[in-house]
């Protein structure tokens, strides 16, 4: 999977939990929560949506390194590598 | 004779329109059972039966707005006919034309009441699409349900969606509304606030979710529903409803939990019994119940009995709720952020994961001292995770 895919897969992921979000107005650099204003349970929902669509394990123990959109696709991109 | 009326569905509800009967005369239906669905200003509800019989007559059509208390449909009881039953003066009174005899002209094998050809594609795809697949109109043979049927049905509910979602939200807002101005024009509120070190239940949480899958973790979320609710078993008077100038505790803990709606606005469902429920339990019927408040499918049960609410704003990132109490419930429970903060233990300063309670309570039925007390058992509860 390259990276305009990861980002696509992650994008839609995002979108099943947050319709409304345009991809557009995303920055990679700040927070996704408080961006796409996801509680605890979006989050959690989104993470699950990930490890089904790609199957990657995310323990929780890794979640406060997940704070951006860039993270989150580093993070992948690593486990996936 | 049973009577089937329109229950409310909530303070700041008093009519609802019938989108559609789920039974038709004839059928038996039992307590719990979904008879019908009903739009309100908040969603979509599927309205619950608390009688058994069968169905007599249905007394309201699809389309009809009707207000709170309306008689909907009228049942047979046991070993009563329709014969003796019509004699009774509910039917009598009930001024709507009846539905009965037109639905009963159509020729129904007995064997297909109740049972729909869905094909499993079909049933699959309206899962990972989010349609009722109840709701879809078959067109196959014997009006089997097939793929094409479901996608279609998605994608009209699709092309429905904007229009119908902007004037949902003007009548969640007035709903809401007209609920928060009762509150505060009847409810003498008195606010309490209590920092409660999370160190215990966060390292607890932690420990307990490692071992699991993802779509097995616990969020701190239902810890805290549990607190509450073992809190309210040794403080009753912050459970339960202030009606026609009494208060009415209730037995069990329905604890109504405020989710808020990505369109806007917000509803404040009941998980019933939560006291007696695991937290694992609890964390499956929050993910279904946040997932069906966002997707406007609520059942009537959860939107008419919650006993208390409890709001989680923490999640929003403030650090401290001063609730509003929905009527005519007499407490609410709410979170903060949990935050590092200084703190002295054991006459040592440290940091501490702190996270500060709050009760918003009705000061007709409580006290701030008894107020005061329940923030402290809540805290100690939370100091016991793993008893929870």
């Amino acid at each position: 999977m390259d990276e305009n895919e990861l980002r696509a897969a992650v994008i839609a992921t995002l979108k099943a939990i947050a319709p409304e979000v345009a991809e557009g107005d995303l920055r990679a650099d700040r927070p996704l929560r408080s961006q796409v204003d996801l509680d605890s349970m979006d989050w959690l929902n989104f993470l699950i949506g990930l490890h089904e669509r790609l199957q990657v394990d995310i323990p929780e123990a890794d979640y406060a390194r997940l704070v951006t959109l860039g993270d989150v696709l580093d993070y992948l991109a690593r486990k996936l590598a | 004779m049973i009577e089937f009326k329109l229950p409310s569905l909530g303070a700041d509800m008093d009519e609802g329109k019938l989108l559609e009967w789920k039974i038709r005369p004839g059928d038996r239906v039992s307590k719990g059972q979904v008879v019908a669905v009903v739009d309100t200003s908040k969603a979509a509800v599927d309205v619950e039966i608390w009688s058994e019989g069968t169905v007599f007559e249905l007394l309201v059509e699809s389309g009809e707005t009707i207000p709170v208390g309306t008689p909907m449909a009228t049942l047979l009881e046991a070993g009563e006919t329709p014969q003796n039953a019509r004699h009774s003066p509910h039917t009598a009174a009930a001024p709507q034309a009846s539905v009965a005899a037109a639905a009963s002209s159509t020729p129904e094998p007995a064997a297909g009441v109740g049972r729909r050809r869905i094909s499993p594609a079909a049933r699959k795809r309206a899962e990972e699409l989010g349609v009722d697949i109840e709701t879809v109109d078959g067109s196959g043979p014997d009006g089997a349900v097939t793929l094409a049927d479901v996608e279609q049905a998605a994608g009209a509910s699709r092309a429905a969606a904007p229009q119908a979602a902007i004037d949902r939200q003007a009548e969640m807002r007035r709903a809401i509304a007209a609920a928060m101005s009762r509150s505060k024009r009847e409810i003498p509120h008195y606010y309490l606030a209590e920092p409660v070190p999370m160190r215990r239940a966060t390292a607890w949480l932690a420990q307990a979710n490692a071992g699991r899958p993802i779509a097995a973790r616990l969020l701190m979320a239902v810890v805290q529903l549990k607190a509450v609710a073992l809190a309210l078993k040794t403080f009753p008077e912050m459970n339960g409803f202030f009606r026609d100038g009494a208060f009415q505790p209730a037995a069990a803990a329905h604890v109504g939990v405020a989710i808020s709606l990505r369109q806007g606005g917000l509803v404040a469902p009941a998980i019933h019994d939560v006291g007696e429920k695991s937290l694992e339990q609890l964390m499956t019927e929050l993910a279904d119940l946040v997932k069906r408040a966002r997707a406007g499918t609520l059942r009537s049960s959860e939107l008419a009995d919650p006993t208390i609410t409890v709001t989680n704003l923490g999640e929003q990132g403030v650090a401290t709720v001063y609730g509003v109490i929905y009527p005519p419930q007499v407490a609410l429970v709410g979170f903060g952020r949990i935050i590092d903060q200084p703190w002295v233990e054991d006459g040592a300063l440290g940091v501490m994961p702190i996270v500060t309670t709050s009760l918003a309570a009705d000061h007709r039925v409580s006290d701030g001292h008894r107020g005061a007390r329940f923030l402290a058992e809540l805290r100690e509860l939370l100091q016991q995770p793993e008893k929870l």
